[in-house]
C-alpha cells in the first residue's frame, strides 16, 4: 500500500466540501467552516482548491481566513475550553478565573497543553451574562464558574 | 391526560445544569413507571431561578426552581406533578414577581411554548400577524411598521418603517432581508433567548419584511458562539418550509420567500451591518462606506433590509395588534417595548421586557435586586462594551434614547451589565481600548491604531507617569475616534473611556507609592 501525499489528500477532501457548497450565495464562509470541521483546522493546501473554484485569488482566500478568530492554522488540543473575558464575566471575577485555570492546566490563552489534551481560548461573550462567569468546554456551556467546577473541567479534559 | 415537564434548554439553562435535571426526570419517570411527556422550552429569562422546571396541572403551570438534579426525586415524592409543595416550589410563573412585573410583546411565547411545535405557536398567537400582512399592500405593512414607531433594536436605534421603505421603493431584480443576529455585546442575550426559545417569532417577522418590500430571500447570521441558537434556527426553519411559512407560496398567497442560516467566525465587528454583508458575501468582514446605504445596495449589491433579531421578532405582534397598540407603551420618541437584560455582578438576573421609560435605578435596584456579592453598586456598564458606565447619580436616567444620548451615553441593545464597588474603572478603560483593538477591522486608522495608542497610555496613568496630560491625551484621542471612526466599533470606544474617567475620576489617580523597605 503506498501512502498518500497528505498534501494530495487534503485537496481531493476540499474538493468534495467545495463542490457541495459552492452553489449557495456567498459561499466561502460555509465552505471554510465545512473544511475546518473536516480536518480540525483549514489547512494551507486547501487553499488553492478553493480558490481556483471559486474563482478567486488565493490572497483573497488567505485575507478571509486570517481575519476570522475562529479559523485556526494549526489543530487544536482534544478539547477545547473557551472562557469568557467580556465585562458581565469581568464583573464576577473572570480574570481570578482565568489567572487559576491557567494554572490548573499549565497553559496561557491561545495555548494547546503540550501533550495535546486541551487548547485555551478567550471568548468575548457567550450571551450567558446572567449566569457569569461561563465557559464553553467543546461546545457545552458552563455558567457560574466556581472553583469546584473548574476542578471538574481540568479533570475532564485530562482524562 | 398524560404530565407535561418543562425543563428547558435554552443555553442559560444549560449552562446552570438543565441538562442533568432532565436526564434526572427521564430516569425518574422510568423508575416510577410514570407515563409523562418532557418539553424541553426556552427560557422565561428569570436566570437567577434556573434550572426552572415547570409542570402543566389542571389548575394551569406550576413552577419549580432553581432545580438541582438532587431535588428531583424529592419533587417527585412531594407530587410535583400536580403541583405538590416542595422547597423550590414557585407558583404559577405568571405570578413570579420578576415575571409578573413584565410586559410582554416580543417575548410573549419565550420559555411558554416548545419551540418547535408550530402547533403551540399558533395557539399562542403565532402567525397572525403574518396572515394580516399577505393580505395588505406592502406599503401598507410599511405604514403600520413605521406608525408602530419601531426602532432598531441592535442599538442605532434607525426608524425601521422607514428603512422598509427605503428598500420598497428601490427597484431591483432582486431584494434581500438579512437578520442581524451576531449579538456580541457582552450584557446582551436577547436575540438568544428568543432564537432558542421561540424561533417562529423571527421566521414570520423576516417572511412579513420579505413581502413589504419585495425581498423574497432572507439570511440570518447567527455568531459562531451560539452553537444552540444556531441548531434550534436551522430546525425551524425546515419546519417552516413543510408547513407552507416559508417557500414558494407563503401561508398560500402569491408571495415567496425563504431563508438560510449563516454563521459567522468570531468576529465581533460582523455585528456592524455592513461588515455583516462583507462576511455574508465571503469576504473579510471590514467595515463599508455609506453611503450607499444597504437599503439601495446592500448584499451582493441589491436593496437589503438589514435588521436586528428583535427589531424583526417584534413585527409579527404589530401586525398582528396594530400599530396604535404597540406605540401605546413607551415615552418620548422610543415606543414599545424594550427587552433589557441585566447581567453581571446582580442579585436577580435575566431579561426583563417593559415598555420604554422605566428609571436605571428601577432596574438596577428594584428588579435586579442589587449585587450578587451584596456589596454598593459602583457603577453599570449600559449597551454593552461600547456603551457608557453610569455612576449612582445618574439613576434618575429613564430607559429612553434620547435621555441616555442627553448623559453621553446609549441604551444599544439593552444589556446592562451591573459592577460592584471592587471594580477597578481605569482597569474598565483600558479593556473597552484593548477590545477596540482586538476586534477592529482595519479599515480606518482611528480605530485600528487609536485603540492601541489608547491602551499605551491608559497603562501610563496607571504607572502614574503624568496622569493629567495622560487623560488630556486619552481625551483628544477619544474625540478624533468618536468623529474619524467609519462604524460604531472605533467611534463608540470613547463612552466606556470616557464616561469611566469623567464618573470615576478617583480611579484614574496613581495609587499611593508604598514606602520603600529600609
Amino acid at each position: 500500500m503506498t501512502m498518500q501525499p497528505a498534501g494530495t489528500e487534503i485537496a481531493s477532501r476540499t474538493a468534495a466540501i467545495v463542490q457541495e457548497l459552492k452553489g449557495l450565495e456567498g459561499p466561502l464562509l460555509p465552505i471554510l467552516h465545512g473544511i475546518q470541521e473536516e480536518f480540525g483546522h483549514v489547512p494551507q493546501d486547501a487553499l488553492p482548491v478553493i480558490a481556483e473554484a471559486l474563482n478567486i485569488s488565493k490572497a483573497e482566500v488567505h485575507g478571509v481566513v486570517t481575519f476570522y478568530h475562529d479559523y485556526r492554522s494549526h489543530p487544536a488540543g482534544r478539547h477545547v475550553l473557551k472562557l469568557c473575558q467580556a465585562e458581565a464575566c469581568q464583573s464576577m471575577g473572570s480574570d481570578a478565573i482565568a489567572a487559576k485555570l491557567k494554572q490548573l492546566l499549565g497553559i496561557g490563552f491561545h495555548e494547546t497543553a503540550r501533550d495535546g489534551s486541551v487548547t485555551l481560548e478567550p471568548v468575548y461573550c457567550l450571551g450567558l451574562c446572567a449566569c457569569a462567569p461561563s465557559a464553553m468546554l467543546d461546545g457545552e456551556v458552563i455558567g457560574r464558574l466556581d472553583d469546584e467546577k473548574l476542578d471538574e473541567i481540568a479533570a475532564e479534559v485530562r482524562s | 391526560m398524560i404530565p407535561r415537564i418543562y425543563v428547558p434548554g435554552d443555553s442559560g439553562a444549560l449552562a446552570l445544569g438543565a441538562e442533568k435535571v432532565a436526564k434526572a426526570v427521564e430516569k425518574e419517570l422510568a423508575d416510577r413507571g410514570i407515563e409523562a411527556k418532557i418539553v424541553r422550552n426556552g427560557s422565561r429569562g428569570a436566570y437567577f431561578l434556573e434550572p426552572m422546571v415547570e409542570v402543566a396541572t389542571a389548575n394551569g403551570r406550576v413552577a419549580y426552581g432553581p432545580v438541582k438534579p438532587s431535588d428531583v426525586k424529592s419533587l417527585f415524592d412531594c407530587g410535583f406533578l400536580t403541583g405538590g409543595y416542595h422547597k423550590r416550589w414557585l407558583g404559577a410563573p405568571d405570578k413570579i414577581p420578576f415575571l409578573a412585573k413584565q410586559t410582554r410583546l416580543t417575548f410573549a411565547r419565550c420559555g411558554v411554548i416548545n419551540p418547535l411545535s408550530l402547533d403551540h405557536y399558533k395557539a399562542h398567537g403565532g402567525l397572525k400577524g403574518l396572515q394580516n400582512a399577505v393580505g395588505l399592500a406592502p406599503a401598507d405593512i410599511v405604514k403600520q411598521v413605521t406608525e408602530s414607531g419601531l426602532r432598531g433594536r441592535g442599538g442605532a436605534g434607525f426608524p425601521t418603517g422607514i428603512k422598509w421603505k427605503t428598500v420598497l421603493e428601490t427597484t431591483a431584480d432582486k431584494k434581500y432581508i438579512v437578520c442581524n443576529a451576531d449579538e456580541g455585546d457582552s450584557a446582551t442575550f436577547a436575540d438568544r433567548m428568543i432564537m432558542e426559545g421561540d424561533p417562529f417569532v423571527l421566521i414570520e417577522g423576516m417572511a412579513i419584511a420579505g413581502i413589504a418590500t419585495g425581498a423574497t430571500k432572507g439570511f440570518v447570521y447567527i455568531r459562531s458562539e451560539y452553537p444552540h441558537a444556531v441548531a434550534m434556527m436551522e430546525k425551524a426553519v425546515e419546519v417552516a418550509r413543510k408547513a407552507g411559512l416559508l417557500g414558494v407560496n407563503v401561508l398560500g398567497s402569491p408571495n415567496a420567500f425563504d431563508m438560510e442560516i449563516r454563521v459567522g467566525a468570531g468576529a465581533y465587528v460582523c455585528g456592524e451591518e455592513t461588515s455583516l454583508l462583507n462576511s455574508l458575501e465571503g469576504k473579510r468582514g471590514v467595515v463599508r462606506a455609506k453611503p450607499p446605504l444597504p437599503a439601495i445596495q446592500g448584499l451582493f449589491g441589491k436593496p437589503t433590509v438589514i435588521n436586528n433579531v428583535i427589531s424583526l421578532a417584534s413585527v409579527p405582534v404589530i401586525m398582528d395588534k396594530g400599530a396604535a397598540f404597540y406605540k401605546n407603551f413607551g415615552m418620548g420618541r422610543s415606543r414599545g417595548t424594550i427587552p433589557i437584560q441585566i447581567a453581571g455582578n446582580v442579585r436577580y438576573g435575566g431579561l426583563f421586557e417593559a415598555a420604554f421609560g422605566m428609571t436605571l435605578g428601577e432596574i438596577v435596584d428594584d428588579i435586579g435586586g442589587g449585587t450578587a456579592t451584596g456589596r454598593p453598586v459602583k457603577a453599570v456598564q449600559v449597551g454593552g462594551p461600547l456603551g457608557a458606565y453610569f455612576p449612582r447619580s445618574l439613576f434618575d436616567t429613564p430607559f429612553d434614547y434620547e435621555a441616555f444620548a442627553a448623559k453621553d451615553g446609549l441604551i444599544g441593545h439593552a444589556g446592562i451589565t451591573v459592577f460592584d464597588d471592587t471594580a477597578d474603572m481605569l482597569r474598565q478603560a483600558r479593556f473597552a481600548m484593548e477590545f477596540c483593538a482586538i476586534e477592529s477591522c482595519g479599515k480606518c486608522t482611528p480605530c485600528r491604531i487609536g485603540s492601541t495608542r489608547g491602551v499605551e497610555t491608559i497603562d501610563k496613568i496607571a504607572r502614574g507617569i503624568e496622569p493629567e496630560k495622560q487623560i488630556e491625551l486619552v481625551t483628544d484621542l477619544c474625540n478624533t475616534m468618536k468623529f474619524g471612526s467609519l462604524c460604531a466599533l472605533g467611534g463608540f470606544t470613547p463612552y466606556p473611556v470616557m464616561s469611566a474617567i469623567n464618573h470615576f475620576r478617583d480611579d484614574f489617580k496613581p495609587a499611593p507609592v508604598a514606602e520603600a523597605a529600609e
